[in-house]
């Protein structure tokens, strides 16, 4: 994996984040978070819950607007981006949502040809074609003609990546794809993943918090606890890290809260 | 401090978070009609602009919507409309026999049946059936992140979800008024024909003779702001949606009494400048 990291050092970064701070309300959820993704590499953003990585996922999506910072996607800048732009920039970005988000009033077919639908001008049969061709590369060839509700949850997953790549991305956007799902399902999720990577040569952002499935693919790994970043490296430095805060998440060890007598009752009384 | 300057203080306080809350509200107010606004706008820039985009509103879309909100609701339209017939039928007769005039009860019928029921009627099951289902379903959409992967997909939600649904029902509410009125008229006549022995032909020639082409718009043209309200609200409360599947049952209820209430608020404006 390594040379695969290494090789793509070189290439321009598909994701740049400098300086982001973003709040919910008055509460600030992200702190001067500063990430490179590179061309071509796997890229785990990793944190607890409420660590901010959905967040800063939602972000980078151009979901939600940013209190202040930058992100530039692909060279382009996405605040300010004007619609049209926009519009094109998203094209060569695939996203699969942490509950495969698949239209529930449409087949699973149906649901993958969508974006053809409404970005090309192929004719029916080309893109119920192209479809069949991603469902096979999810091993989901012949499910067309389910409905999202008679799926499994792992399937729901594939059909959802299978979407998420029909218009052939540059760069692939994965929301938890552990989540949910038995350990021999996810960890067939993260070989594909990896076959993804190889063959359709993309630049691939996974936001989870499962540690083995996190080191079974990652290139790089972003570590982010309480809205900040703790470490951005390739696998193998996070793993040998010294950061304590780092070695307590990768150890599953609670973080443990000094606090005295005087404070706790200053807390509970809210003075 | 004084206790009793405490207890002024208190309610001085109390008194300015009755303000305060008051001024939440209806900034809030404010700030909702503007999103409706925007997203009437926004519906009717895909209508009209979204060809040139190459973004257009699909024709199928608005075909499938048009099934679902009129065609459907084509039964329980004609058979509200003609109970309020008959009803209309039977209050007019009983009041114009004071005076001995119940044969006048057609005038009575036809004008309100296409000035005020066919309209008020159409849109108060319209918005039962058509406001309900769709804050529900983008509530839906909006909790399992459809609404989010049609945007990260490039698609806009508004030109996929919302435009299709206001043409339908800018088309099928106003065809639904005409049923309804010809409904509610039939239902006066089978009535005016059992009470007052008044035959089909006459009832006929008389509301022909009695409505004018304005009676009609009057109603046609209400309906079209019914169904602009019913999508609007409808639809604005599924996108509000928050917390899960009690938040798009809240948002159901909401967008309903919203949309009853509206339609008949707007009933009442249109009538008192249409009628001044």
């Amino acid at each position: 994996m390594s040379s695969v990291s290494d090789r793509m050092l070189t290439s321009d970064p598909v994701v740049e984040v400098e300086n982001l701070v973003a709040h919910y309300g008055s509460h600030k959820v992200l702190d001067g978070v500063n990430l490179t993704v590179n061309a071509g590499e796997i890229h785990i953003i990793m944190g607890g819950s409420g660590s901010g990585k959905s967040t800063l996922l939602r972000h980078l999506l151009g979901l939600r607007r940013v209190t202040s910072g930058r992100i530039r996607l692909l060279g382009h800048e996405l605040d300010g981006v004007h619609r049209s732009e926009l519009q094109e920039l998203r094209k060569q970005i695939g996203v699969s949502f942490q509950g495969g988000a698949l239209l529930s009033s449409m087949t699973v077919g149906e649901n993958v040809t969508l974006p053809l639908r409404e970005h090309t001008r192929l004719d029916e049969s080309t893109m119920a074609i192209m479809a069949r061709m991603k469902l096979e590369v999810v091993n989901l060839g012949g499910f067309e003609h389910f409905m999202p509700a008679q799926l499994s949850g792992g399937m729901i997953k594939r059909a959802a990546l299978a979407r998420a790549i029909v218009m052939d991305p540059k760069l692939l956007f994965f929301d938890e794809p552990s989540a949910g799902l038995d350990p021999v399902v996810s960890a067939e999720l993260d070989e594909l993943i990896l076959r993804l990577r190889e063959a359709m040569h993309m630049s691939i952002v996974v936001v989870t918090h499962e540690l083995e499935s996190a080191f079974r693919i990652a290139d790089r790994m972003t570590v982010l606890d309480c809205g900040k970043i703790l470490i951005s490296d390739t696998a193998d430095k996070v793993r040998n890290s010294a950061n304590s805060r780092v070695q307590d998440l990768l150890n599953r060890r609670p973080r443990v809260e000094e606090l005295d007598a005087d404070a706790y009752l200053a807390r509970l009384t809210g003075e | 401090m004084p206790i009793w300057m405490h207890g002024s203080w208190m309610m001085a306080e109390t008194r300015l978070g009755r303000v305060e809350q008051l001024g939440k509200r209806t900034l809030g107010l404010i700030a909702e009609v503007g999103y409706l606004a925007a997203l009437l706008t926004e519906s009717l820039y895909w209508i009209f602009a979204g060809v040139f985009q190459r973004q257009p509103v699909r024709v199928s879309s608005v075909f499938a919507e048009m099934m679902r909100t009129g065609v459907s609701a084509i039964p329980i339209v004609f058979l509200l409309s003609f109970s309020i017939g008959v009803m209309l039928a039977i209050q007019g007769i009983h009041t114009l026999r004071t005076f001995g005039a119940e044969s006048q009860v057609v005038i009575g019928i036809a004008l309100s049946i296409s000035r005020e029921f066919g309209p008020l009627i159409t849109g108060i099951v319209v918005a039962g059936r058509t406001g309900s289902a769709l804050a529900a379903r983008i509530g839906t959409m909006v909790v399992s992140e459809e609404i989010d992967a049609l945007r990260v997909m490039g698609i806009q939600p508004v030109r996929y979800l919302v435009s299709p649904v206001l043409l339908a029902m800018l088309v099928m509410l106003p065809a639904l008024t005409i049923m309804a009125d010809f409904a509610g008229l039939l239902g006066g006549a089978v009535y005016s024909a059992m009470d007052l022995g008044i035959s089909y032909a006459a009832y006929a020639d008389r509301v022909i003779s009695v409505l004018k082409t304005g009676d009609i718009w009057q109603g046609l043209i209400k309906s079209a702001v019914f169904a602009t309200v019913i999508t609007l609200i409808g639809v604005a409360n599924g996108f509000s949606v928050t917390g899960g599947a009690e938040g798009v049952g809240r948002a159901t209820t909401r967008s309903v009494v919203l949309a009853i209430s509206g339609i008949v608020i707007a009933d009442m404006v249109f009538t008192w400048f249409l009628n001044r």
